[in-house]
């Protein structure tokens, strides 16, 4: 009896905001259980969503995680403000401030703007190729359900196990056993083990797309920018990624097998873990810019009624920023003693990424130059993003100078820089992206007053948070620290930040309003083209019909959709005869091998090896049963086909 | 300016910002750098800021505006090349700047034939410094004479973290198994906040210390005092530091030969090239 | 031999076109592979690069001169070069529509791949006998790491080829089945490569010192 006492205590993590956490779980969970059973939604669940293989809807359900994760992340960060918002404060522990700046980060990096993009690159890519899928479906559907699956693991910590707390790169010797022990440390590798797999496929299954599946007389130079910009992030996705699976998996090593990879005793070396982290973390910035640096083209172009400006420069930009990221990545560690004729290669090929992007920047302010400017909701984010994000480019050339960075380094300074390029950068990018294609996605224009409110609370709040952090920085305050005493100049530039944050939360909830009230009283978008843009998924009704194209169009202009309507034409070319189209059939495996995966990572993390062992003989049976599953795919007849472009008006 | 304005207005006194004041030259090096390339970025922002606003309030999409509008416009070699241009000439600037002071900072910032050594060793939560010189240690303060480089050779016995004084320069990384230097140089005398600047579990807020610099004969004096007056620092008394913990200030008489150096070689690691 | 193929495509593949890429969707996955295999061999790079700076770092344990055994590694070699070049004949044969020495020739590389992991899990024992375990030293967590990721590639890929070869038998060569056996050929050639840079950086320099 005593024994299992004991075990629940451990297995369950008790404390005031777990307890509060367990509770709100199981409310939520129970709610969600009640409706899908009241309203007899199991059914539609699992045959509309989570088995489902089209790009579209994965997709939305990419979007939809995106959202909560960074809800949850939003939480965290406003739970470190509070800390931090007083000298010497008593709101949270170190151990529960060290635990909530490490789930902040991995889940803002890897569980919120990597699905965003995802989101983004799903919904929108095959649409832009004239595409009627990705190359690979039911891959795709696994990426989702390993990335769900991936998060899902690192959440539970708050409430099983405990949290990790080594902070988001989890540098050994701190993160190893001797220093961390118990599961808080696995749940981080093992949950980014998992979704990574799922990242890798991600890019090779859009690399595929975009190299093999362009609607005919699309060449690469008339593809439309943001399925360059994904180009781009998936070849930094494919060669980045790897790293971060070594890393985290000799780590995972020495704390499962007793390797002494990166431990303090035994021959370890931590310096080689900080370096392969790097490789992929640095790549892993650009990964998550690039298709925001897409959706800015895409969008300043749409709402400036004119061409993207210098698309040559704008393609060219985007290679050497992917190329040039993989040698940038000892800036992160310029204080680490790599020597300096190796700082001064690193620093400068750091400095050298400012000049592809600010090229870009120019190239957007010259796509509104001469144009007409209409401030929708997603242009509003772009015209936002550009100073937010020429502010902190800017700093991040500053510390780009080696010897400048051995004061910047770890300071709230860099805090202030990442942050401003992550949420100026990536967030406002992802939100205009949300915004400018979610009448594609859902058939309906999200209203513009809460978001309205949504956007400035967000901005103004942006800036009272991050800008106090800059001369923070300056006066010698680091990151990670869970307290600082009175009398260093440090407490009213912290209070004002975390009154910034509040704001920015307050903002957030506003977008989600605007969420809500939008789906209650919808404006319907009925003619698929409600921005009068230029691309060809705009050329489709919306929501798009799950084949997508009754006919695959033939491409002659970069701005395909726009020169059709210069044309006088308001719907794709029709004249053509319909053939059956080949579709992905719906597969519950990708679900369940997510399930599996997770199963076998909860295992590793408690050490439980059979049930571990379990899991992943549960994965190769999987493989093996799609291998042998030759019932993958069908035909939609051309009735059906007829018939439902005639549903939308087409025929 | 108006940024110094809020900043004054929120109690914040100019001396707080450790960074922009330096009291060496090492600290006033790296302050040179980010002011040049403060004003070398500010060359940028500031006129893109003003053409978004220009731009964005002359093409706005209302009836009546007389702006020209060339939807189909959208390339011009000889902007494009003015804008290719700017960054490169800020970045081939700062760049070649950047070069020079790097391998300036890893020389002594003044020429010195036999330089005041201390070894640094980040404990859990705790810094160990040692003069071999003089031979004796503190825990979490450091004493140096002014105007004069100090060569600090820096490891950990415990997770990596970072020896970081504003005032008196950047920082450096104390990693285990690897011995790294910094040069560091007070020109005059008063207390200087260092602390880590890499986290390391729970008691890495609380690793702050002052470094209080002195003249060379206050400096002589105070070594004297400690090897008066301090305890020493034993074998079994190392052991108790590299337990975690948190600790007050104390000041030891004599070490441990070869402490330091063995800390470093125990794992494999080489007393090699402190990132020269 | 009655091997059930679609004549059509028989004759496409008289006029230069495989198979295995006759199909859209063949085409598609073998370019997705060659991807895999990309951010695979970056994988491999990774545990190198961890076993270059990691190889001294006995910790007063047993060293690569010590543990290594050259007859050993050299029949390891020896054994899937030669498995390399049986599944090329296997190759060879299913372009000539030859199913049955096809399954012949898939099945001596099974069984050559099935002795080089008998043989690696046979040296790998005989060092963990001699308390040369992967928690010994840093050398030893390295060497395991990378030779082992290798090993587990291998059997993976043994039991790949089974299915394939079962699949084959049921439904004879086809676009599909011929894409199956054309992307487990390229994997097992790419392990190959993999394993000489291993033969080199690990074996040969470990006993060379």
């Amino acid at each position: 009896m005593g024994g299992v006492k004991q075990f629940l205590s451990h297995f369950f993590v008790t404390g005031p905001f777990e307890i509060g956490g367990d509770v709100s779980i199981g409310l939520v969970s129970l709610a969600i259980l009640f409706v899908l059973t009241r309203y007899k939604l199991w059914g539609w669940l699992w045959r509309n969503w989570l088995t489902s293989v089209d790009h579209k809807k994965i997709g939305i359900m990419y979007m939809l995680a995106a959202l909560l994760m960074l809800f949850r992340g939003g939480v965290d960060a406003l739970m470190i403000r509070t800390q931090l918002a007083l000298p010497n404060s008593q709101f949270l522990g170190a151990e529960h401030y060290d635990q909530i700046f490490t789930t902040h980060g991995t889940i803002m990096i890897l569980f919120m703007a990597m699905p965003f993009i995802f989101a983004m690159m799903n919904i929108v890519v095959p649409l832009q190729l004239g595409a009627r899928d990705v190359a690979f479906p039911y891959l795709n559907a696994i990426s989702f359900w390993l990335f769900f699956f991936g998060a899902m693991l690192l959440n539970i910590s708050f409430v099983i196990g405990g949290s990790p707390d080594a902070g988001w790169v989890n540098y050994p010797p701190l993160a190893e056993l001797q220093f961390s022990p118990g599961p808080g440390d696995n749940f981080y590798l093992l949950s980014i083990l998992i979704s990574g797999i799922g990242s890798v496929a991600t890019g090779i299954n859009f690399l595929v797309t975009i190299l093999k599946m362009r609607a005919p007389g699309m060449s690469l130079m008339k593809m439309p920018m943001f399925s360059w910009a994904v180009f781009a992030t998936c070849i930094d996705i494919i060669f980045a990624f790897p790293a971060l699976t070594i890393a985290l998996g000799l780590e995972f090593a020495d704390r499962i097998l007793g390797a002494h990879f990166f431990t303090l005793n035994g021959g370890g070396n931590p310096m080689m873990y900080v370096n392969l982290f790097w490789m992929w973390g640095h790549p892993e910035v650009y990964i998550v810019i690039l298709p925001a640096f897409g959706i800015y083209s895409e969008v300043v172009a749409t709402f400036s009624r004119k061409r993207l400006f210098g698309y040559t420069a704008m393609v060219t930009s985007l290679l050497l920023i992917a190329i040039a990221s993989y040698f940038v990545w000892l800036h992160h560690f310029f204080t680490m003693g790599a020597g300096a004729d190796v700082n001064t290669f690193f620093a400068i090929a750091s400095m050298f990424i400012a000049i592809p992007t600010g090229v870009k920047i120019f190239n957007w302010l010259f796509t509104m130059f001469r144009g007409r400017i209409r401030m929708t909701i997603p242009m509003m984010w772009v015209i936002a993003f550009i100073p937010n994000f020429v502010i902190g480019g800017s700093t991040g050339v500053m510390l780009a100078a080696a010897p400048a960075d051995y004061q910047y380094h770890n300071s709230y300074f860099l805090v202030a820089h990442f942050h401003q390029v992550l949420i100026g950068g990536v967030v406002y990018g992802m939100l205009a992206g949300m915004y400018y294609w979610w009448p594609k996605m859902f058939g309906f224009i999200l209203e513009e007053r809460f978001a309205k409110w949504g956007f400035w609370l967000f901005n103004i709040g942006f800036y009272v948070c991050f800008m106090p952090q800059y001369p923070l920085g300056l006066m010698g305050m680091t990151r990670r620290m869970y307290t600082y005493p009175a009398g260093l100049g440090w407490s009213s530039l912290n209070m004002i930040s975390t009154v910034g944050a509040f704001v920015m939360g307050i903002g957030f909830i506003f977008i989600v309003l605007n969420i809500v009230s939008s789906i209650r009283h919808p404006v319907k978008d009925t003619t698929g083209d409600p921005w009068d843009a230029r691309t060809l998924e705009w050329s489709l009704p919306s929501p798009a019909p799950h084949y997508n194209f009754a006919r695959i169009p033939v491409i002659d202009s970069r701005d395909q959709w726009w020169e059709m309507k210069q044309k006088g034409m308001t719907k794709p070319d029709d004249s053509t005869p319909l053939a059956p189209i080949h579709m992905p059939k719906n597969s519950g495996k990708p679900f369940i091998m997510g399930v599996l995966f997770f199963i076998a990572g909860f295992g590793f993390v408690f050490n439980w090896y059979v049930l571990a062992g379990l899991g992943l003989l549960g994965v190769v049976i999987t493989l093996f049963a799609r291998s042998f599953d030759y019932d993958t795919d069908y035909y939609i007849p051309v009735d059906e086909v007829k018939h439902s472009e005639a549903a939308f008006g087409r025929s | 300016m108006g940024g110094a304005a809020i900043l004054l207005l929120t109690g914040c006194s100019p001396q707080q910002f450790t960074v922009l004041n330096p009291v060496g030259p090492v600290g006033r090096s790296e302050l040179q750098l980010i002011i040049l390339s403060t004003i070398l970025v500010l060359v940028v922002i500031v006129p893109v800021i003003a053409l978004l606003a220009y731009i964005v309030v002359r093409y706005r999409d209302k009836p009546g505006n007389t702006a020209p509008y060339q939807p189909q416009w959208s390339e011009s070699k000889k902007l494009e090349f003015v804008w290719w241009s700017i960054p490169i000439i800020i970045v081939a600037i700062l760049g070649t700047v950047t070069a020079e002071k790097t391998f300036a900072l890893t020389r002594p910032p003044e020429p010195t034939n036999n330089p005041m050594v201390v070894q640094v060793q980040s404990l859990d939560w705790k810094w160990l410094f040692q003069y071999p010189g003089q031979k004796v240690a503190t825990l979490n303060y450091l004493e140096i004479p002014t105007g004069q480089p100090i060569e600090f050779i820096l490891t950990s016995n415990a997770p990596m973290n970072s020896f970081w004084v504003p005032q008196l320069g950047g920082m450096e990384y104390t990693m285990p198994g690897t011995q790294m230097r910094l040069w560091l140089q007070a020109d005059q005398a008063g207390t200087y906040q260092g602390r880590g600047a890499n986290f390391t579990g729970r008691g890495f807020a609380h690793m702050t210390f002052n470094v209080v610099a002195t003249s060379q004969d206050k400096f002589n004096q105070w070594v004297q005092k400690v090897k008066a007056t301090g305890t020493p620092l034993t074998e079994a008394g190392y052991q108790a530091l590299v337990k975690p913990s948190l600790a007050g200030v104390i000041s030891y008489s004599s070490y441990p030969m070869g402490l330091f150096e063995n800390v470093v070689t125990k794992d494999g690691g080489g007393m090699g090239n402190m990132g020269k | 031999m009655a091997v059930d193929v679609d004549h059509s495509v028989v004759k496409s593949a008289d006029h230069g076109t495989m198979l295995e890429y006759s199909t859209e969707d063949g085409a598609l996955k073998i370019l997705g592979f060659w991807f895999f295999l990309a951010q695979d061999m970056i994988l491999f790079a990774c545990l190198f690069a961890t076993y270059l700076i990691l190889h001294n770092r006995t910790a007063g344990g047993p060293s690569a001169m010590q543990l290594f055994d050259v007859p050993g590694f050299a029949a390891e070699t020896f054994i899937l070069l030669t498995s390399s070049f049986t599944y090329g004949i296997a190759t060879f044969q299913m372009r000539n529509n030859r199913l049955k020495s096809m399954l012949i020739w898939m099945g001596i590389t099974v069984l050559l791949g099935l002795s080089f992991v008998s043989l690696e899990l046979k040296e790998f024992i005989t060092y963990v006998l001699q308390g040369a375990t992967i928690s010994r030293s840093a050398f030893l967590s390295a060497f395991f790491t990378l030779v082992g990721t290798h090993g587990l590639h291998v059997t993976l890929g043994i039991f790949w080829m089974i299915s394939v070869m079962i699949q084959l038998v049921k439904r004879g060569l086809t676009p599909v089945t011929a894409r199956k056996a054309f992307i487990v050929g390229l994997y097992w050639h790419f392990l190959d490569v993999i394993w000489v840079f291993i033969f080199t950086v690990v074996y040969l320099t470990g006993v060379m010192k």
